[in-house]
């Protein structure tokens, strides 16, 4: 999969907006001039479709009575096996009601336990591969012959998905818009389970890896992805932002330009339920990376009789003044995909 | 209400006496067998009240009034006592097979019939009270034991201090000695300072009974809690669960025979271990309803909650709250949300109110997708006296009397008193106040008629103890709910109607951001409404805290709990140093 992307990047689409700021944006803040390249974004989507799949396919080998450590094994080594170099962290897996975070009280808790899968019981699965410095951090949720909590959380998480997508683009500062998703959390009587993440966040921002030394592994993180948060995390407090979007001060800005990975991560009682991709944000407009995503899909089989893409009118990051009302539905998330789902499927 | 006695005789010649109320032709039979050391007047009142639409019969186990009493230990094991059991029926019911009732004793060697297959088809359905099949406890005991999570072996413990008596039984001499001398007189004694039995209700062969009766204990217990066997059935089987039983606990109780009971209904009811001679209506009504609809009539709601459902899981399935069926108004939001998915959680029935309608639809949506039986919801106004009339009547109709209701409904006013004006005040007063009096008026009237008890819990404030000067009519108005909570309390208790205050401190939810501060401007009102919003997400105390001090509240029958911090060192304060507190209070701590 990798290597085909690699070596059919003229195929892709260059988004001409994002290539005009990306050279605005090579002097000031060069670590993430490879971020806007677009076939830099195709080597993301490439990465975050292998951490997809890596998520599918281990979450289809899960049987009653595996553990924590076991699944998050299996991640690994599928991950490994499949073209990934380095980690941003080290695969999770969260089963029971350990997917609500429930009494965690220090990040060690996130770490896999031995705790078993049990019929009924949900589980999410949570990988942050890098390959060749490009960087997918994804959630997939699931359960062990169905979970109706988690079903209709899977489904709610929607709605998340647009909202979050309309007011990036509205270009609301992030702290606002973490409280709109803890209002729409509110309204549908969830609890916010994001915030137990080191840091709040809902989401952080992901770039290319361009550090060079060793890959080891420190308290489950990539020592090379430390490297670069630590080096974001001085940079941008310089300028005022935070590559971490929480609801704190230090988020009331307008959404950085960049690779958001964003994290919804909704609880019920003891049932848990997130999904975590990566968002293109850019001077004037944002769109989800991928839309050829596994809950994605879901919806859309869901939603049926749903317009087809092709018949929608290619959306311009001109013309979004218009189009914010539209952008709460995916049908506009859709249309950005159409293009990238044929590339891929071109390059496959 | 005429009682006729007869004399069975059980295959191995011991005489049994059998008393019978109610029409032999009636279309069934429900037989009684009472534990120890009873003999069948313990069944006297339910018999009774049966008789009019059931044939009735009782009878006096061997050892125990007028039956006779062999002399060797092992004439009392639970083989003989089947036998006892197949005679009486071959007597009383020869054609139709009965709906079998045991207590104590009764309902231990009754188990043995309906888990064994001499009489299986004799037996239509069972009612057990405070007596657990032996070889089901056996099992229970051994899997806690191959399990044993913190939880388990709690519950295994609580058992174990429980059931001190079995071994005291065991000791020679010492047990008859004290039935035959200090427990003549000590025993009724006993029995009426503890739980509640009426004097007089006790058998004039007592103590004769205890102390025959003892051969039940020597002659069963060991072989059967240290071999337990595997004893399934697939007769229906009604399990009442004495919430405050000194000698079975209702963990033990109800769990015990889960795993072997095709068709099992859970029934908790506040009451010790003497509940037929306590709670005789209710008992008699829930057999009644049982045996109505085990011979085809549809369940009423309240047994249809009770019924075990497969598949929910075992944690739900232990809880006191399942199968209850809870009110909680306010529903759409914060606490009120939080406490009705708890309760739903534990396996309780919800029925949600609030002011909107779809945010109560919301919350009932989601109690039933965590598993709760029954589900509805509400919009109503708790102000308004005659809504919550049409309220109240409408969950009457659909669901049934409530066994919670959780009065939580409630708003928020800020500023200065001299500001605020008597609107102002009718608005705090109606929803705070008035919502909880309507609510403990007209659902506690259900529960005092109804007679089974049940819990009322108000969800006042921290603010009902802490003066503040910028909080005069909403701290008001939460002091009357703690009060009002104090007085119902003490006027329900005989009813075995628990009365519940809340108190929580800064929880986290809409109602900082839809208080309405008074005095100040539009603009100046958005910008506290934000700035409290910001420390009561600081404070991040999520209502889920608070709900489960509901749940605690009613499991306990506890009078008052405070949540968080905040609430119990005020609280302290309060009694230790209202001077601290009164200097406090004229700071304004609006956050501004």
């Amino acid at each position: 999969m990798l290597t085909a992307v690699r070596g059919s990047p003229g195929k892709l689409r260059a988004d001409t907006c994002c290539a005009d700021l990306t050279e605005q944006y090579v002097d000031t803040m060069s670590n993430k001039q490879p971020a806007w390249a677009p076939e830099d974004l195709d080597r993301f989507r490439a990465v975050q479709q292998l951490a997809y799949r890596c998520a599918e396919a281990v979450a289809a080998t899960l049987e009653p009575g595996v553990t924590e450590k076991q699944a998050a094994q299996r991640m690994r080594h599928w991950l490994m096996e499949n073209g990934a170099d380095d980690w941003f962290h080290v695969p999770f897996a969260w089963f029971g009601d350990r997917t609500t975070f429930h009494r965690f009280r220090t990040p060690l808790q996130f770490f896999p336990t031995d705790k078993r899968l049990e019929e009924g019981m949900p589980f999410i699965l949570d990988c942050a591969p890098v390959a060749d410095g490009y960087t997918a951090d994804i959630g997939y949720a699931g359960s062990l012959g169905g979970n109706a909590v988690q079903a209709q959380i899977l489904e709610d998480l929607q709605e998340y998905r647009a909202l979050i997508l309309a007011e990036v683009r509205e270009r609301k500062p992030l702290n606002e818009i973490y409280r709109s998703v803890d209002a729409l959390i509110a309204r549908h009587g969830y609890d916010n389970r994001h915030r137990v993440y080191p840091g709040r966040v809902l989401a952080h921002q992901v770039t290319r890896l361009k550090v060079r030394g060793p890959r080891a592994i420190v308290a489950g993180f990539g020592v090379r992805s430390l490297q670069t948060l630590g080096r974001e995390l001085v940079a941008e407090r310089i300028v005022g932002r935070s590559p971490l979007w929480a609801d704190g001060k230090s988020s009331g800005h307008a959404p950085t330009p960049g690779l958001w990975a964003v994290e919804p991560h909704l609880g019920l009682r003891r049932v848990g339920a997130k999904f975590e991709e990566l968002l293109v944000v850019t001077e004037d407009d944002a769109y989800w990376l991928d839309d050829d995503l596994p809950h994605v899909r879901a919806w859309g089989a869901g939603a049926a009789g749903a317009t087809e893409p092709e018949t929608q009118p290619e959306a311009q990051a001109g013309t979004d003044e218009t189009g914010v009302a539209d952008t709460a539905t995916p049908g506009k998330a859709r249309t950005r995909s159409r293009t990238r789902t044929t590339s891929k499927e071109s390059a496959a | 209400m005429k009682e006729l006695q007869s004399y069975v005789t059980a295959p191995d010649g011991v005489r049994l006496a059998v008393f019978e109320w109610g029409e032999r032709s009636a279309a069934t039979t429900v037989v009684l067998v009472h534990g120890y050391p009873d003999t069948h007047a313990v069944w006297r009142p339910i018999a009774e009240q049966l008789a009019e639409r059931h044939h009735v019969v009782a009878y006096d186990v061997r050892g125990a009034g007028h039956s006779d009493a062999p002399r060797r230990v092992r004439s009392y094991t639970l083989a003989t006592l089947e036998a006892d059991l197949g005679a009486v029926l071959a007597e009383v019911s020869p054609d139709k097979p009965v709906h079998l009732v045991g207590h104590d004793w009764g309902s231990i060697q009754s188990w043995e019939s309906v888990t064994g297959t001499a009489l299986a088809d004799r037996i239509a359905s069972f009612t057990s009270v405070s007596g657990p099949c032996l070889d089901h406890v056996g099992q229970w005991f051994r899997s806690r034991l191959r399990r044993p999570s913190p939880r388990a072996l709690g519950q295994l413990a609580w058992q174990g201090v429980h059931s001190w008596y079995i071994g005291y039984f065991h000791l020679p001499l010492l047990p008859p000695l004290l039935w035959r001398t200090a427990m003549v007189k000590a025993w009724p004694a006993l029995l009426h300072a503890i739980e509640g039995v009426p004097h007089g209700s006790g058998a004039p062969t007592f103590p004769t009974d205890a102390v025959r009766g003892l051969a039940l204990y020597r002659a069963n217990m060991i072989p059967r809690l240290t071999r337990p066997r595997k004893r399934p059935t697939e007769i229906p089987v009604q399990v009442v669960l004495p919430q405050k039983d000194l000698y079975v606990t209702p963990a033990m109780a109800g769990q015990a025979p889960q795993p072997f009971v095709g068709r099992l209904w859970r029934r908790p009811l506040r009451a010790g271990h003497w509940a037929p001679l306590t709670h005789e209506t209710v008992l008699a009504g829930w057999i009644d309803e049982f045996v109505d609809h085990i011979e085809g009539a549809p369940a009423a709601p309240a047994l249809d909650r009770a019924q075990v459902r497969r598949g929910n899981d075992d944690g739900a399935e232990s809880s006191p709250h399942a199968g209850r069926l809870v009110v909680v108004t306010g529903a759409g939001s914060g606490i009120g949300r939080a406490t009705a998915l708890a309760f739903a959680d534990a396996g309780a029935s919800v029925v949600a109110a609030d002011l909107n309608a779809a945010s109560a639809a919301r919350t009932a949506q989601l109690a039933s997708l965590l598993g709760s039986p029954r589900t509805g919801w509400h919009a109503v106004d708790v102000s308004d006296p005659a809504a919550m009339e049409e309220f109240a009547k409408a969950v009457h109709a659909e669901h049934g009397v409530p066994d919670v209701v959780v009065n939580n409904a409630g708003i928020g006013l800020g500023g200065a008193f001299l500001d605020t004006t008597t609107s102002d005040w009718d608005a705090v007063l109606g929803v705070n106040l008035m919502g909880v009096v309507h609510g403990c008026r007209l659902f506690g009237a259900m529960m005092k008629e109804r007679g089974e008890g049940g819990h009322l819990v108000n969800i006042a404030s921290a603010a009902a103890y802490l003066p503040s000067r910028t909080l005069s009519a909403y701290a008001t108005s939460k002091a009357a709910v703690l009060m009002l909570t104090e007085c119902l309390r003490a006027e329900l208790a005989d009813q075995g109607i628990g009365v519940s205050a809340v108190c929580p401190g800064f929880v986290n939810t809409a109602i900082a951001k839809a208080t309405r501060y008074v005095g100040v401007s539009a603009s100046e009102q958005e910008q506290l409404r934000g700035k409290a919003d910001r420390l009561y997400r600081l404070r991040n105390l999520p209502p889920e805290r608070v709900a489960e001090a509901v749940l605690r509240a009613v499991r306990e029958n506890r009078p008052v709990v405070l949540v968080a911090a905040e609430a119990r060192i005020g609280r302290a304060l309060s009694r230790l140093s209202p001077g601290t507190l009164r200097f406090v209070a004229r700071r304004d701590l609006t956050p501004r």
